[in-house]
């Protein structure tokens, strides 16, 4: 693990992230190919993340969180390994396992939900389910007009698992967090404008830019002010977040999702994401 | 009032299309398999799928293009929706 201690854990390079800091704005870099797929690995460096906020937080007021690689901010979850994984034990260990994975991913994602920083997930092209929840962790979403947000899991007969039904009902209207959820659709950055969800439109590959330009700004405000305001204005919804991984797990442990991973890990057609 | 004629639909995929996949346009024929054609793989498709919103203004779900392979027919989709 190549943790940099002497800085106050100020620099990490791993496998499937990296992060740096310069003029108090973190940069937290998604790097793990094919699209960023949040599995085992990538959990534990993001608890590494999580762990080093602490001393982070006292030296920055601004996390921006990107993606270094061209196909997309994040595909979500590694199902391949989730379907993989499951294979090898029997359905009640599953279930456990993946129970203490979701709460896991939960804390990391909340702790960065109720930062004292203000994050940003600058976005571009894919950006599905676990990759659009770990973007809804973030104070503010500015995305390229090339990036597509959707949550797939309906698809296979899950819901999503990292947070995001509760945290886009508390971002949006419930009727919007419907139409996403129950048709699983994707859908561009003109309609994620439009719905609210982004906050900024910036033109191909400007994302990162467009972040680092408003991280400069959000510098100039006095942060004892920018973190009242941020915890009257986005409470975790800590209830809901419980309920989705108990829900999710009742879920997992039907036949049908394993018949959905299988399909979707075993598919050779260009729109595998399609049921 | 849009005037577009499906023939320009699918006129602009093609060119659309070529363009960006970097195949030239005179290889691409309206009824042929566009996966095929274009070689894309299913991050290339949602790119595709994103160009084409972005250039007509219009909302495609996936669901509709679902079994959509050639070009004429996409175009009746995006036509359906100018």
């Amino acid at each position: 693990m190549a943790l940099t201690k002497g800085w106050g854990v100020r620099q990490f390079k791993g496998q499937a992230l990296s992060w740096q800091v310069e003029s108090g704005v973190i940069e937290l870099a998604l790097h793990r190919n094919p699209c960023n797929e949040l599995g085992s690995l990538s959990l534990v460096e993001l608890e590494q993340f999580a762990s080093a906020l602490d001393d982070l937080e006292t030296e920055s007021h601004a996390l921006i969180v990107y993606s270094q690689l061209k196909s997309g901010f994040c595909a979500g979850a590694d199902l391949r390994e989730l379907y993989e994984r499951s294979l090898t034990m029997e359905k009640s260990q599953a279930v456990v396992g993946v129970r203490d994975f979701l709460e896991r991913i939960h804390r990391v994602l909340n702790r960065i939900d109720a930062s004292a920083l203000t994050t940003i997930a600058a976005i571009h092209g894919v950006t599905f389910g676990g990759g659009f929840e770990l973007a809804l962790v973030c104070d503010l979403i500015i995305a390229d007009k090339m990036a597509r947000f959707c949550f797939p899991e309906l698809r296979l007969g899950l819901i999503p698992g990292f947070g995001g039904i509760p945290r886009l009902k508390r971002d949006l209207g419930n009727a919007v967090v419907r139409d996403l959820l129950l048709t699983g659709r994707s859908f561009n950055t003109t309609k994620a404008q439009q719905i609210g969800l982004v906050s900024q439109v910036v033109g191909e590959g400007e994302a990162l830019r467009a972040a680092r330009a408003t991280a400069v700004q959000i510098g100039k405000f006095d942060r004892q002010t920018a973190v009242a305001a941020k915890d009257f204005i986005k409470p975790i919804p800590h209830e809901e977040l419980r309920r989705e991984i108990d829900i999710f797990c009742e879920l997992f442990s039907r036949p049908a999702v394993q018949s959905g991973l299988k399909k979707f890990v075993e598919s050779t057609d260009a729109q595998p994401y399609l049921p | 009032m849009n005037m577009q004629t499906a023939d320009q639909t699918l006129d602009e995929i093609l060119n659309l299309a070529a363009a960006h996949f970097k195949v030239p346009r005179a290889k691409l024929s309206p009824d042929e398999d566009f996966f095929k054609a274009l070689g894309i793989d299913s991050l290339q498709t949602l790119d595709l799928l994103t160009r084409l919103e972005n250039h007509f203004h219009v909302e495609l779900p996936d669901y509709e293009l679902q079994g959509v392979s050639d070009f004429r027919t996409l175009a009746g989709k995006i036509q359906a929706r100018l």
